[in-house]
């Protein structure tokens, strides 16, 4: 009898459900928002798997006694970007503007209430992402000296103040805010100049106030080798950066269209090249095919790629992308030469790569090229330097200053995992680097005495 | 009791550990290092940087045996260990004062 009962509730319910569900069908605008909603968010799913990918590089890349410091100072400009981007920065980038220079709205979410329109989350989480990839390009170029807490300071004025006040000049617009360099026709789709070149040269600022790791170079300013510990892991971090950045540049449509078919091509053929081009450069150099050169490469033309994804043909996308690889071949020889110790490549891939990829817009616009559009993409890669260089070369020096930029001689010696984490990458591993061989940090100290100069032959009275 | 060190390529190893059991060397410890004598290094490249790598992987076989035992184990270890290059490795021999069994305390050649 209950049972009966039961069964003929649960036939009641289902019929005003089915009903309810039926009442009205999404419109077909419904379905283009919603598939916005998901493509936006499963593309800034993407662009945060980018950051494992930068953990890998660098923790492939650096000595194995700094491991953990690594994988810290990766965690750690996630996290707090995130917070600083929530409470600050996205209101800078993209609140409603202060005559095109700096936002004025939107701080810790503000322009949210729980029940309203959810895009500002969508929207949000998407540009969170990108604030942090500017952030976490940082951390190679400074690795294996930088002091812990000065990289946690830094990690939040960048993604509070510097990569959101020039976001906001280039993509103001696309919420609340109107930037003045957009306005002038800047193209910039998914940030070449936004997030790499900001990030590039953060990172170079970085490495100037920091200086080269102990023993880098020998007494007559040559580069000496500091090999990576795990370049497996490298190559495994160069290849979720890849699949990431398919959401990086694709995802910046923010949009369910067909635009992301031809972004998604752009973008392989950009990276694919950018290798080869890499390949080609530093085999000719070196007579060898390298991997760390080669993994620079595929970076290198994905962030040539990343501004002129949507406005380049393939066949564009395929010379962006060699050209990148060969610059950035390049340039990691010409920073280690002028004693800029970058020990991931940071600035030459997303520094140099990053102006490439801004001109380039202008140079293959599939439009047509302009001179004016050139001049405008030369004046917004300008612009980005002109910002990011001294605000950042400042934030360092201030920290610098105050509690510390660079660990000490020993510290760095023994490793940072040791010094700033008191924890071992690998605890059942001995972890042994003997490089980088040669002098490395001066003697101070004299040995006295000398072994055998008073001691009597075998056999000798005592 | 004799202490031989057999400093030999790492690929060795399985060879020369067979021909010491087939002897009937009972115990043996292995070290990795690296070392080199007349052997030269090599040039290895990182990022556009060339470093001389002058020590080379080798493996360290250690056991100890009964005097009368001593040569046949050598012996048999070059012959194992052999490849006719450059960098097959050394055998050192000395002497050695006592050995214990730690579970049970036996010395001599009780211990071995």
């Amino acid at each position: 009898m209950i049972r009966k009962s039961f069964l003929l509730s649960l036939a009641l319910w289902g019929t005003f459900t089915v009903r309810a569900a039926f009442a009205e069908d999404p419109s077909a605008a419904d379905v283009q928002t919603h598939l916005d909603y998901v493509w936006t968010l499963v593309a800034a799913a993407l662009v945060f798997f980018m950051q494992a990918g930068f953990a890998l590089v660098e923790a492939g890349f650096t000595r194995a006694k700094n491991a953990v410091n690594i994988m810290m100072k990766n965690l750690m400009d996630f996290s707090i970007g995130t917070l600083g981007f929530w409470a600050i920065g996205f209101g800078l980038m993209f609140g409603a503007t202060a005559g095109g220079w700096i936002g004025t709205s939107g701080f810790f979410l503000s322009d949210y209430t729980p029940g309203g329109d959810p895009w500002v989350l969508a929207f949000w989480m998407f540009q969170a992402v990108f604030c942090a990839t500017a952030a976490t390009i940082v951390s190679g170029a400074m690795a294996e000296r930088t002091k812990f807490t000065g990289y946690l300071l830094y990690s939040f004025v960048v993604s509070a103040l510097i990569y959101p006040i020039f976001g906001g000049w280039a993509w103001g617009s696309l919420f609340n805010g109107n930037g003045w360099l957009e306005q002038l026709g800047f193209i910039d789709f998914a940030g070449s100049t936004v997030v790499h070149s900001v990030g590039g040269w953060a990172a170079l600022a970085g490495t100037l106030v920091l200086g080269p790791r102990l023993g880098k170079y020998d007494a007559k300013g040559r580069p000496r080798a500091i090999p990576g510990h795990n370049l497996p892991l490298a190559g495994l971090g160069v290849f979720i950066l890849w699949i990431g950045w398919f959401g990086f540049n694709a995802g910046s449509t923010t949009a369910g269209v067909k635009d992301i078919a031809w972004i998604f091509a752009n973008t392989n053929l950009a990276a694919a090249a950018g290798v080869v081009g890499a390949l080609v450069a530093i085999w000719s150099i070196t007579k060898k095919p390298d991997l760390t050169m080669s993994l620079n490469g595929a970076l290198a033309g994905l962030v040539g790629i990343t501004a002129p994804c949507n406005n380049v043909s393939p066949t564009s996308a395929v010379a962006i992308g060699f050209v990148a690889g060969i610059l950035v071949v390049l340039s990691v020889l010409f920073f280690d030469r002028i004693r800029v110790d970058d020990p991931v490549g940071a600035i030459s891939v997303h520094g140099v790569c990053g102006v490439w990829g801004t001109l380039a817009a202008a140079i293959f616009n599939i439009e047509g090229f302009t001179a004016g559009q050139l001049g405008v993409q030369a004046l917004g890669a300008a612009a980005a330097f002109l910002w990011t260089f001294p605000a950042a070369y400042l934030t360092f020096r201030v920290i610098h200053a105050t509690i510390g930029l660079r660990v000490s001689e020993e510290e760095e010696m023994n490793g940072l995992d040791l010094g700033e984490h008191g924890e071992s990458a690998y605890p059942d591993f001995d972890v042994v680097s003997t490089f980088p061989a040669g002098v490395v940090v001066p003697k101070s100290v004299k040995a006295t005495g000398a072994y055998g100069a008073t001691r009597k032959p075998a056999g000798a009275e005592s | 009791m004799v202490k031989i060190e057999a400093i030999v390529k790492p690929f060795k190893l399985g060879e020369v550990q067979e021909a010491l059991t087939a002897l009937g060397v009972q115990g043996m410890t292995l070290s990795e290092v690296k070392g080199f004598g007349r052997q030269k290094g090599h040039v290895e490249l990182y990022r556009g940087a060339e470093y001389q790598v002058d020590f080379v992987p080798k493996v360290l076989l250690a056991v100890v045996v009964d005097d009368e035992m001593a040569s046949p184990a050598v012996n048999a270890i070059r012959k194992a260990a052999l490849t006719g290059k450059i960098g097959d490795g050394k055998i050192f021999i000395g002497s050695l004062d006592d050995a214990v069994r730690i579970r049970t305390g036996e010395t001599g050649a009780q211990a071995l």
